[in-house]
């Protein structure tokens, strides 16, 4: 039994949610852009640490796998994500995403 | 799988153009490769592989890879000015090439992993992409929306995976379909995984709730660019929805089609509405695209024999149209400076060639015979009805009508709207071919729309 399995698996459960759930309301409510990415990598590593219980808890090795999957997706997105923000920044002098909003209805 | 990896190449080949200093070649090589990827692919028809319990080129896979090249091929002839402009091109190049990747993967999963890496190779490039008009804050706001909005669409999705894999110890479509199917008493974590699912698709999809990143990310965006995403992009995730609750969760109908049923009536009603009372052609063709969506949705509710051809039939018409009128509208903007709907007023007398084309593209998205589109709504709706969803049917026939009506706006301004200044606008020799090809394809398809149909 390793370490991980003594803690039960609905701990984990919801640790990850409320992880989750925080990322997701950082998402939708904080204004400033890099927190919003913060906030963004706050919910794939939610899903990271489920994966990773999920896959102690079942003795099976994919669940690991898949996480460097996410971690290596999440550090290209980030890379995109930083270089269109200084983009953004050149425009507009702020990290500030109440300045995007000349698209709308 | 021959395609995926003569694509793959493709884009480090773009990348080396730089290097080796080969560039005025790109543009040539990339029309050879991707003809010749398209000859490769259907090599593979029937042969049904399995790689590795990863991706399998079934022929929905084959049928679905093919229609991606042949329309990316019709998107390059339609870009070529977009790669002319940029001081960077053999760069564009290889990031559309990557998303065509992506899009390959996308339609020929069989593993939740691949399915995660090639929403993600997909929608990488087109984050950058979308950004590409780097001194323009429109561009900018475009892909700062994209990006965002893509990547918490990818944590839901993500979750839901996790959920799914919890509940039933595997990423493999066909292990977790016969566990679902085997498995009675299965962990309460799988509804909400597969919910979670549901919502991440949609996303991608823009489907309605989820759709309102969609416009905004479409009209800021380059319109070559939008074109791309709402053709090849559109096309590729609704397939990968499709597989995904066509085969994985089919047997637990009942716990998701509730909610796509209300899905697809909000999005048929809020896609045509709002594109109804749009100035700009651009905004305008994106909440058309989220309609069509709304209709594609109509075809997966149906989750029937009928559903995997009417899909690529609608896809086929739908992108071929599409293509064709954000050509239009990027040759009509570019020329008057302004894309709203005035720009196209007195088209049919200075550019006849440019009017009659758009007319029937547009015609074929408003679903009017004998194009193309009419078919492709037709079989569609057969699909709903034999699944008993007549009431959905009877909100899109009603939502089609509200269509009818802003595609006519753009035809009645072309032909009966005058113009002070009846200047014939400049079209590339490259450019009036791919529109009449276009045009043509679009009858014949109206004509013989079993030779599609047939295939799957």
């Amino acid at each position: 039994m390793s370490i991980i399995q003594t803690i039960p698996i609905e701990w984990y459960l919801f640790l990850s949610t409320v992880l989750f759930a925080i990322g997701v309301f950082g998402v939708l409510f904080r204004r400033n852009a890099i927190i919003i990415f913060m906030s963004i990598e706050l919910m794939l590593n939610a899903v990271n640490l489920l994966l990773v219980a999920f896959s102690s808890y079942l003795s099976d090795s994919k669940g690991q796998v898949f996480v460097f999957f996410i971690m290596a997706v999440a550090a290209a997105e980030v890379a995109v994500g930083l270089a269109i923000l200084s983009m953004v920044y050149r425009n507009t002098n702020s990290p500030d995403i109440n300045n995007l909003n000349k698209l709308k209805w | 799988m021959k395609a995926l990896i003569l694509l793959s190449s493709l884009g480090v080949i773009a990348l080396l153009a730089e290097i080796f200093s080969f560039k005025k070649l790109i543009y040539p090589i990339v029309l050879l490769g991707l003809v010749l990827a398209f000859i490769l692919n259907m090599f593979d028809w029937d042969t049904n592989q399995l790689y590795f319990k990863m991706m399998q080129t079934d022929n929905y896979a084959i049928a679905f890879t093919s229609l991606i090249i042949v329309i990316s091929f019709l998107w390059f002839i339609m870009a070529e000015g977009f790669f002319k402009e940029e001081s960077n091109q053999s760069d564009h190049f290889a990031l559309v090439l990557f998303a065509l990747v992506g899009a390959v993967i996308m339609v020929s999963y069989t593993n939740m992993a691949m399915l995660f890496l090639g929403i993600e190779i997909l929608s990488i490039p087109m984050y950058i992409l979308a950004g590409s008009n780097k001194s323009d804050v429109l561009s900018n706001e475009a892909a700062f929306k994209y990006l965002i909005m893509g990547a918490f669409a990818t944590g839901f999705l993500l979750f839901g995976i996790t959920l799914i894999y919890g509940a039933t110890g595997s990423f493999d479509l066909t292990e977790i379909a016969t566990v679902v199917s085997t498995n009675t008493a299965i962990s309460s974590i799988f509804y909400v995984g597969v919910l979670l699912m549901l919502i991440g698709m949609s996303f991608k999809v823009s489907a309605a709730p989820f759709h309102f990143w969609a416009p905004d990310v479409y009209q800021g965006a380059p319109t070559v660019i939008t074109a791309f995403m709402a053709t090849i992009v559109k096309t590729a995730a609704f397939a990968a929805f499709l597989k995904l609750f066509h085969t994985t969760f089919s047997s637990l109908g009942e716990t998701w089609m509730h909610i796509v049923w209300v899905m697809a009536a909000l999005t048929l009603l809020v896609g045509n509405i709002t594109a109804a009372i749009q100035t700009s052609t651009k905004r305008m063709l994106a909440y058309s695209s989220v309609a069509h969506a709304g209709y594609m949705l109509l075809a997966l509710l149906a989750n029937n024999s009928f559903s995997n051809s009417a899909i690529l039939f609608y896809a086929t018409a739908y992108s071929i149209a599409s293509i064709a009128t954000f050509c239009i509208v990027s040759i009509v903007a570019n020329a008057k400076g302004s894309d709203v709907v005035d720009s196209f007023n007195g088209l049919a007398k200075s550019n006849p060639l440019l009017a009659f084309v758009m007319t029937i593209a547009l015609l074929s998205l408003a679903g009017i015979p004998p194009t193309a589109g009419f078919f492709a709504k037709y079989y569609i709706f057969t699909s709903a009805f034999t699944a008993g969803n007549a009431g959905l049917v009877l909100i899109a026939i009603i939502a089609s009508l509200v269509g009818v009506y802003y595609y006519f706006r753009i035809i009645i301004a072309m032909f009966f709207k005058e113009n002070t200044n009846n200047q014939p606008l400049e079209v590339t020799i490259n450019h009036k071919l791919l529109l009449i090809v276009i045009a043509v394809a679009i009858i014949l398809l109206g004509l013989f729309p079993e030779s599609i149909i047939s295939l799957l």
